[in-house]
């Protein structure tokens, strides 16, 4: 997904051509091993785009998940470690405690986030740390080859819902960022997507805030971004971004959910 | 201004070890026999400007020590046998990633919730590594509530020094039992500074750095498990530690570790007064194993007992240092049972001694 500036230069000569589209300075330049039409890369480039403007990199700490985003340090451009299967908020707080002054971030899929993590998220956000959660919801594991995660929706197909999540069998998917809204530690969650140009720019929107509120020491806040996985979700790219505003958005409305 | 001597438990010994070592980071979850630690962390960490945490549960409180130790801190957890179990991919990860933390563990019975008396059954856990993957971390076995003291403020310079997790091994006898600390609160103990010149801090004025466990590169893990072991082989040869106790003349020799060595100590003492020629092998560091002055020993004596709170577990280790070369016996309680001495003389008496 391109973010181009329409306000571009076509009308200035060719020898002052300006640049209007870069890597940002936290990314690296490389490829990456996502699948087409995945939604990680465009929340990565999201991250590192806020980063820059805010011009936190060199004091930016970021902490990676067990799952496909596993890989981030390879594309950003700041310090970065790698917590195990679920416990980025734990490893965070351990972090942020020691340098309350960096800024400390967790990049989470759902499994990760919802499923075995949820201990973690649920009382690091309680504590109120003064940290950044970017919550990847894709409705699936996308890294163990597609089975049902907590936020898989019902009806949906995975590998170990062959015929559909079923509430009576699989229970009900999670709609945790609603529930860590309610606890007291927490300034800031917001429902966001990438499925579309608008929606990319709103979750951009969204990221820059749950980072200015660390930066203003107002404590836990975390942006869930609904994602496409077409590898796992069967579907093509296009129709991965449909699905998101069909099926997904009714069970997870997007918009401000607290603060 | 301290007194010259206080009265502290095991686990104090070790909460103010860690606060004289400069133990910036504490996280905790409860669990007896080993609460008077946390509790005291909760104090002192507070009173020095220091972080403490009780923790959700042992999992977060290992994380969070990973948090805090690759952010270049000195951190600690401490927990019982169970929460220890929880704790055992935190520390493959710590392996893994080449990041210091001590971890004391003071045992209590097992298998399951077991009880809360003294134990010493998790050893093997402690010195085969205990998580996923080929590693070891350095295991410091104390035996008075002043050597807990001790072993924990070396446990904190180890760990930087080798970047690897140490355990401090104790049991809820010695983590309970109360005796005096002399003087070494009023001594200005230097505190050894190790460069962390490897930590995440923000990449201001430098390259980016990554703390990881995960290698998958053609032929990467296999080298980085190389360099573990070059590590461990260095370790195992720079610090062992053990106390050893008339063996110049012994034809018998008991070998124990933790309180139980001290019952081992009387009864050796006692035999001494007999002019029985008995003697006594501590180990102090479970891994690296003292297995040179076992084996050097067993090649001149009748016989060694090995005594423990288990079903036999270092017995095994003493076994593969002594290569045969001298009959092995072996002294052991479950459950929470403690070896009296009786059971030793008794046990001695069945080697002809
Ligand atoms: C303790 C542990 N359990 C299980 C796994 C296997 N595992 C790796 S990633 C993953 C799920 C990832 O799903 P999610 O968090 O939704 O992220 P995604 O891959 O979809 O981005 C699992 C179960 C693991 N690495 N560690």
């Amino acid at each position: 997904m391109k973010i181009t500036n329409k306000t571009s230069s076509t009308n200035q000569t060719s020898k002052a051509l300006r640049k209007v589209f870069s890597l940002p300075a936290s990314m690296r330049d490389v490829a990456m091993h996502y699948c087409s039409g995945c939604g990680h890369g465009i929340i990565h480039r999201l991250i590192c785009e806020v980063i820059d403007e805010l011009e936190i990199r060199e004091k930016t700490i970021g902490v990676a998940p067990v799952g496909c985003a596993v890989l981030a340090y390879d594309y950003w451009n700041f310090d970065t470690t790698e917590a195990s299967h679920g416990r980025p908020p734990a490893v965070a707080t351990g972090i942020k405690r020691i340098l309350p002054e960096r800024i400390v971030f967790t990049y989470q899929g759902d499994g990760d986030l919802a499923a075995i993590g949820t201990a973690e998220i649920i009382h690091t956000a309680n504590r109120g740390e003064n940290i950044t959660v970017i919550f990847v919801n894709n409705a699936v594991y996308g890294m163990t080859g597609g089975q049902m995660a907590p936020t898989t929706i019902l009806g949906q197909k995975t590998e170990t819902t062959p015929w559909g999540r079923d509430a009576q069998r699989d229970g009900f998917p999670l709609k945790i960022s609603e529930m860590l809204a309610l606890l007291s530690g927490v300034v800031y969650v917001e429902r966001t997507a990438v499925n579309n140009a608008k929606n990319v720019l709103l979750t951009k929107k969204a990221i820059k805030k749950a980072f200015l509120n660390q930066i203003e020491n107002k404590g836990f806040s975390l942006v869930e971004i609904l994602s496409p996985c077409p590898t796992y979700w069967r579907m093509s790219p296009v129709e991965a971004v449909k699905w998101i505003e069909t099926e997904m958005v009714k069970y997870y409305p997007l918009g401000v959910i607290k603060g | 201004m301290m007194r010259e001597k206080i009265l502290m438990c095991g686990n104090e010994a070790i909460g103010e070890g860690a606060i004289q070592a400069n133990c910036q980071f504490y996280a905790g979850y409860p669990i007896t026999p080993q609460n008077e630690l946390t509790a005291y962390m909760a104090r002192r960490m507070y009173e020095e400007g220091r972080v403490f945490i009780q923790s959700e549960s042992e999992i977060s409180a290992i994380n969070m020590v990973f948090g805090a130790s690759l952010a270049g801190a000195r951190a600690m957890t401490s927990s019982s046998s169970p929460g220890i179990s929880l704790k055992q991919e935190g520390i493959s990860y710590l392996v893994g990633c080449e990041l210091p933390a001590v971890i004391v563990n003071i045992m209590r019975g097992g298998p399951g919730l077991g009880n809360i008396a003294p134990s010493q059954a998790d050893y093997f856990q402690a010195v085969k590594g205990g998580g996923h993957g080929d590693y070891k971390t350095i295991v410091l076995a104390p035996s008075s509530v002043e050597e807990a003291f001790n072993l924990t403020r070396l446990s904190f310079d180890l760990a930087d020094h080798y970047r690897n997790p140490v355990i401090i091994l104790g049991d809820g006898l010695l983590g309970q039992m109360m005796e005096p600390l002399p003087q070494i609160l009023n001594s200005k103990l230097k505190i050894q500074n190790y460069p962390k010149d490897w930590a995440l801090t923000g990449c201001l004025g430098r390259k980016p750095r990554i703390i990881r466990s995960l290698l998958l590169g053609e032929g990467e893990l296999e080298r980085h498990n190389q360099k573990l072991q070059e590590k461990f082989k260095s370790i195992s040869e720079k610090e062992v530690r053990f106390e050893r106790l008339y063996l110049e003349d012994a034809e018998f020799v008991l070998i124990a570790y933790g309180t139980v060595s001290r019952i081992c100590k009387a009864v050796v003492n006692n035999l001494r007064g007999k002019n029985k020629k008995i003697g006594l092998i501590r180990p102090i560091t479970l891994w690296p194993f003292p297995e040179k002055i076992i084996r050097e020993t067993a090649e001149k004596i009748e016989g060694i007992l090995v005594v423990e709170m288990s079903a036999g577990q270092m017995l095994e280790d003493v076994k593969l240092a002594v290569e045969g070369k001298c009959p092995v016996y072996f002294c052991g309680r479950m459950g929470g049972g403690i070896p009296t001495e009786e059971e030793i003389y008794e046990k001695l008496s069945q080697m002809l001694i």
